[in-house]
């Protein structure tokens, strides 16, 4: 395993030894993370090898069996979900969750709390000057709006949340190649606004294009850890890992 | 809370306007009827949080009707004047702390495993009831007179006057609607229905689903309670079957019927369903097979309940509007 070089020496969830199961199926073998503030991180790797358990377990919807997960030096481990989103992480699913029974308002509008220091950076007016669509359909059902639509509000949603760190699983799956754009320019904003990111992204090139650090997954074990520019001078182990 | 439309709410005050006029006119059977359907329609209202926005299908929610109604009849049934300020308070607390009790235990499992738990511990409380020499068991319970509702010495309603407790039970279900619509534009009302949708979500949002699902099922409970109170006080007869689950089953009919996740549906619902009742044994003996196969043609083709008949209703004329401005 290489290690990278992380920008900031405070880390903002250090996770040590995680092993997480579905069941009876082990999917996480001891997999140790760790992000700093501002890091833009990606995951990569092929379908079934970890990526989103890394994430659900980071943020404690797959509870890992064994392991240490810190945030901010606090340990989580145990820690149930709304808790640890308090602590100021907030996550983005492959599947959005919208709820298609409240309007798009009441989506955005019940995710607005103030951040773990009591920060309040992202009001509802900035997320909509993010997102300018999303202010034209602030009336419509969360079932009444598109595929796109529906992704700008997750990560909108997750926005209002004023945290430290998002964490993104496949914010682009699925778009056409025009609002992908639109969804890697507000993923380069929000790294510009200093929130850290960890992303689950089938698109390696805007990754690597994207990221501080990149982490390859393999079978449940991280077996890459480094910056782009040393991932990109070694295309041996993206053609052996991930097919590209 | 999905908008109620303008032709629905012109509609549920055309049906205000129509409730209260009717008793100046009606006969007093039907006044009695009313009285029925409006109890029905609060008890239903209040399943409708549960199952319709926070959707907790519960087949135990005739508990808290009951325990209500017993609430009224085990501390004041026996009295000759007793005061509703003191009455109605005891049957709602008696009611919420069941509901405390039975949400905390039952909300901790989702889905069959939730019916089965809420269908248990409501047939303890029914058995508890039926088999209670002290509290009339399978006979049940009777209330010698109604509450009296005064302010100081001043009687504000004599309840005891059939028109007046008509009017007392509608301005009780105005008042629980809007203390519904009210919770369900709230932060509270969007949390649960997003729980409804997907509770998981909403736990990454950051909100703690656990206590917002005890706080819907005690709201729920404690208005189930309060038409139970409202029923013993008019009939001023309780019995175990009040707890039953074919009181909650029926119920739950009611709000399908009606159209869950609507609040106006179940009052749709409790119209329908005690009118078909009313009538249609005079059309044959079999009546409840006729009851059921409407039923089940209401859930074929209306599965959204009858409420949903209002939009293609108020589609009509303005489609035909449309075409004549086409020419």
């Amino acid at each position: 395993m290489t290690t990278g070089s992380p920008g900031n020496n405070t880390p903002l969830i250090e996770a040590r030894g995680l092993h997480t199961f579905y069941g009876d199926s082990h999917i996480l073998h001891g997999i140790d993370i760790t992000i700093h503030k501002s890091e833009t991180v990606s995951l990569i790797g092929r379908n079934g090898m970890g990526k989103t358990t890394t994430l659900r377990t980071l943020i404690g919807l797959a509870p890992p069996r064994q392991g240490t997960i810190k945030v901010h030096g606090r340990d989580i481990k145990k820690s149930k979900v709304h808790k640890i989103v308090h602590q100021g992480i907030a996550y983005v699913p492959d599947d959005r969750g919208i709820f298609p029974n409240l309007s798009l308002y009441e989506n955005l509008i019940m995710a607005a709390r103030s951040g773990p220091n009591g920060r309040d950076d992202w009001p509802l007016s900035r997320v909509l000057d993010l997102f300018p669509r999303l202010k034209e359909r602030m009336g419509h059902m969360g079932n009444q709006l598109s595929g796109g639509e529906q992704q700008m509000l997750t990560i909108g949603r997750a926005l209002m949340t004023n945290p430290d760190l998002i964490l993104l699983d496949e914010a682009t799956e699925g778009l056409a190649p025009k609002l992908r754009k639109i969804i890697w320019a507000v993923i380069k904003q929000i790294k510009k606004a200093g929130i850290a990111t960890v992303i689950v992204d089938k698109d390696i090139k805007t990754l690597l294009e994207i990221s501080d650090r990149n982490i390859i997954i393999e079978k449940g074990k991280i077996i890459y850890d480094g910056d782009s520019e040393k991932l990109i001078k070694e295309p041996e182990i993206l053609k052996k890992y991930v097919g590209v | 809370m999905q908008k109620i439309t303008k032709p629905v709410q012109l509609f549920l005050l055309i049906a205000l306007g129509f409730a209260l006029w009717f008793p100046s006119v009606g006969d007093e059977f039907y006044v009695e009827l009313l009285i029925n359907i409006m109890i029905i329609a609060i008890f239903a209202m209040s399943l409708d949080l549960l199952v319709g926005y926070t959707g907790l299908v519960s087949l135990g929610h005739a508990a808290f009707f009951g325990i209500g109604a017993y609430g009224l009849g085990i501390f004041f049934g026996e009295m000759n004047q007793y005061s509703i300020w003191a009455a109605l308070p005891v049957s709602l607390i008696l009611t919420a702390l069941a509901a405390v009790v039975i949400g905390w235990i039952s909300i901790r499992t989702s889905g069959i495993y939730f019916i089965m738990l809420t269908l248990a511990l409501a047939q303890m409380f029914y058995y508890y009831f039926f088999e209670s020499k002290l509290y009339g068991g399978d006979d049940g319970m009777f209330i010698s007179t109604k509450p009296d509702v005064n302010f100081g010495s001043i009687q504000l309603l004599d309840l005891g006057n059939e028109h007046t407790f008509y009017y007392f039970t509608l301005g009780i279900l105005v008042v629980v609607f809007l203390f519904l619509v009210m919770i369900l534009r709230a932060p509270f009302g969007q949390v649960i229905t997003g729980i409804c949708a997907n509770e998981q979500r909403v736990r990454s949002l950051g909100y703690a689903t656990q206590r917002y699902k005890l706080a819907s099922f005690v709201i729920a409970g404690t208005l189930a309670g309060l038409a139970g109170f409202l029923e013993a006080a008019h009939t001023g007869f309780i019995t175990p079957s009040y707890l039953g689950w074919h009181e909650s089953g029926n119920i739950l009919v009611v709000v399908i019927l009606g159209g869950l996740g609507t609040l106006y549906g179940p009052i749709i619902g409790a119209v329908a369903l005690v009118l078909l009742e009313d009538f249609l044994p005079d059309i044959t003996e079999h009546w409840k097979i006729v009851l059921g196969m409407i039923i089940v043609c209401v859930v074929l083709f209306l599965p959204n309940g009858i409420s949903s008949l209002s939009g293609k209703i108020f589609r009509i004329p303005s489609q035909i509007m449309k075409t004549i401005l086409r020419g």
